[in-house]
């Protein structure tokens, strides 16, 4: 047989059959939420049709649940019907629910991993574009639309064309301090927004195996904003280790037959890629972005650019137009911007180890006094109950951070958690639109190490110098 | 689905790349569980000088006159033509609820996001990837003073413009089809039962770990 890539197995595996024009793919695994689902079970109900296999989905409510007091339910009376929709829709067709007051509910793509509920090999889907972040499991995971949440919720399949393949090689030896979110800006910075649509993006080199998988599924997650909706990364030994014994996960009566299976989940050496990107590690510094974009980004140590020095008239436009937006003067250093709030938490950095990190550099030290708000937002209940286990709460709590219940939060501000018109914030999340985290607020995204640093000194600093 | 065979139709240009689904339509909009009355919020955050949220009567909120889509020659129009990567960010398929909603029959790009594109094709809406030379073109004749009107047609994937001279267009031949034939693709799918099972079935014996049930 030819050589295949990661990607190409996956693929190969999951063919129901083919057509000149399109494949039907199996869908193992699916995850959903309370935003993008309600529409396709009206869609089920119209079309009496029932759902496929309701063991292989998994959902709980994320996006709109209060980060605060929860034994008052949800005040906003809008974001309360979708969500008793979601728990009404599970009810009716059968499928799990982890609710807002159940231990294991969080964002969806913290708790599937931290469940076993994603695998590697397996094609995993969500009404969510930051699917991407399962395929840190070498699991086929991508976002899908509402009406492909219903066309796989019928019918456990979806039609979908092959996507091309991209290598991203990251290689060479990390500075300190340097995360996964570093690296995921990193490359986005050179590759773009845009950079890869059409591909599914495979990382590899020595950087990618040494990330822990914490680090892998941030990378991962950050891939649908380079454009790119499935990222992935080979099975290791530490894919293995993470999810032997959790909830769903393989039997001890499959468990060998499995680990044997997914050790083969990696491109064969010869396999063709058609697109390389390369990454020097020692060419990523801590990230911060200063636009509108993800890719509007820079190291630490730089400064907000100048758009008169940009030849192209589009571009020139667009990052005045994003430096209007982030009421930013070109040429200023980056450490001189001041955020007014600080935000760590989302899909991309939400994890115990993104905590532990931020607790490490928060410890013993108080929040600037010209931050207003400073908030952590645990990915899930399990996380949350971990971080208190280990005493870590009482840390953030100690140096002036709130501490609070799991869910999106003030990653897309759906809930009552946002940013003002005008307010800066420096975010663990992974956009940075205008209005992302609440109308005319202003977003840098940066690591959970950055975030906290910045807590504690007012503005974005050079934590490692 | 509806089909979409021919369309004439007005061209409004909006000159920004990377317009992403959280400016086509803001998240406070997410909340509702239905599939229409998007259109009013349609670039909600650009279209009024308020903050918009769920609920409000959108005909008495102040207009930004600045934006393009509230300009007066440019009501009606259903053609958007825009910048490159279109519709990136998040997957809400609202976004294409949203145009469509408002009145938008196509949308013409240098490039489109690949879920936004995806997600355009459920919805009866067709996106037009062209060039970046042609979709210059097309900017500088669709200015202030006179909007221009195109003619798509999808079956000869021509588009003819108003002096008369015709651009031709790629599209995947699979989704041109459903397009053109208002095609239920779960119905497609539904046709294929017997393989879907017989493929689960298969699959059951060589990875049983894929098939553990999700339960509480
Ligand atoms: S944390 Fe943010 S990016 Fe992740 S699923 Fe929630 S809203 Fe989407």
């Amino acid at each position: 047989m030819a050589a295949r890539t990661l990607y190409d197995k996956l693929w190969d595996a999951h063919v129901v059959r083919n057509d000149a024009e399109a494949s039907l793919l199996y869908i193992d695994r699916h995850l959903v939420h309370e935003v993008t689902s309600p529409q396709a079970f009206a869609g089920l109900r119209l079309a009496s049709r029932d759902v496929w296999r309701a063991s292989s989905a998994l959902a709980t409510p994320d996006h709109n649940v209060p980060t605060t007091d929860r034994s008052k339910g949800i005040v906003d009376p809008i974001s309360r019907i979708q969500v008793e929709t979601l728990g009404q829709n599970c009810r009716d067709f059968g499928i799990t629910e982890f609710d807002m007051n159940d231990r294991r509910q969080g964002i969806v793509h913290v708790i599937g991993p931290e469940l076993g509920a994603t695998l590697p090999g397996m094609t995993l889907v969500c009404g969510d574009s930051h699917t991407s972040t399962h395929g840190a499991f070498a699991a086929l995971a991508f976002g899908i639309g509402t009406s492909e949440v219903e066309h796989v919720l019928a019918t456990q399949c979806l039609l979908q064309k092959k996507s091309k393949n991209m290598k991203v090689e990251v290689s060479g030896e990390l500075h300190s301090g340097v995360t996964g979110k570093d690296i995921a800006l990193a490359i986005i910075g050179k590759i773009g927004t845009a950079g890869g649509t059409g591909y599914t993006i495979e990382f590899a080199g020595n950087v990618i195996e040494e990330l822990t998988m914490e680090g892998r599924m941030t990378l991962c997650n950050m891939t649908i904003e380079a454009g790119a909706r499935a990222g992935l990364i080979a099975v290791d030994q530490k894919t293995i280790d993470y999810v032997k014994g959790r909830v769903y996960a393989p039997s001890e009566e499959h468990w060998s037959q499995a680990v044997e299976t997914w050790l083969d989940l990696k491109s064969d050496p010869d396999a063709s890629f058609d697109q390389l990107v390369k990454l020097d590690a020692k060419d990523i510094s801590p990230q911060v972005t200063w636009g509108t974009s993800p890719e509007m980004v820079v190291g630490i140590e730089g400064s907000v650019p100048d758009p008169a020095k940009e030849k192209d008239n589009v571009k020139r436009e667009n990052m005045q137009r994003a430096l209007d937006y982030m009421g930013l003067k070109a040429n200023t250093a980056i450490t001189e911007i001041k955020p007014d709030k600080i935000f760590i938490g989302s899909c991309t950095n939400s994890r115990i180890e993104d905590i532990r990190i931020a607790a490490q550099m928060v410890k013993g030290k108080k929040v600037a006094t010209s931050i207003k708000l400073a908030m952590i937002v645990p990915g899930s209940g399990l996380v949350k109950q971990q971080a208190e286990q280990e005493g870590l709460d009482l840390i953030f709590i100690e140096s002036g951070f709130e501490w609070r219940e799991p869910g999106c939060s003030m990653c897309l501000a759906m809930n009552a958690d946002r940013l003002e018109s005008g307010e800066r914030c420096a975010s663990t999340s992974n956009r940075n639109f205008e209005g992302r985290q609440g109308q005319g607020g202003r977003t840098h995204l940066v690591s959970p190490a950055m975030a906290a640093a910045t807590a504690i000194a007012g503005h974005f600093v050079n934590f490692t110098a | 689905m509806r089909q979409f065979n021919k369309h004439t139709g007005k061209v409004v240009p909006l000159d920004r790349s990377n317009v992403d689904t959280d400016q086509i339509i803001p998240k406070q909009f997410l909340k509702s569980i239905k599939r229409s009355g998007f259109g009013p919020n349609l670039f909600d955050d650009w279209r009024y000088l308020d903050s918009g949220e769920p609920g409000m009567d959108n005909s008495i909120r102040p207009v930004n006159p600045d934006f393009i889509l509230n300009k007066d020659c440019y009501q009606a129009a259903s053609i958007l033509l825009t910048r490159e990567n279109f519709g990136c960010g998040s997957s809400r398929e609202h976004a294409p609820w949203a145009l469509d909603d408002y009145g938008f029959r196509v949308i013409i790009a240098p490039s489109f996001a690949d879920i936004f594109y995806s997600n355009c094709f459920k919805n009866a809406l067709l996106p037009i990837q062209l060039s970046e030379e042609q979709v210059n073109n097309l900017f500088e004749i669709s200015s202030l003073e006179q909007p221009i009107n195109l003619l798509i047609d999808l079956e000869q994937q021509t588009i003819t413009i108003p002096n008369g001279d015709i651009l031709k267009f790629e599209i995947d031949n699979f989704r041109k089809q459903c397009l053109l034939d208002g095609l239920d693709e779960i119905g497609l799918t539904m046709q294929y039962q017997d393989e879907i099972k017989k493929y689960e079935e298969q699959r059951r014996k060589q990875a049983p770990w894929l098939f553990v049930e999700i339960k509480a």
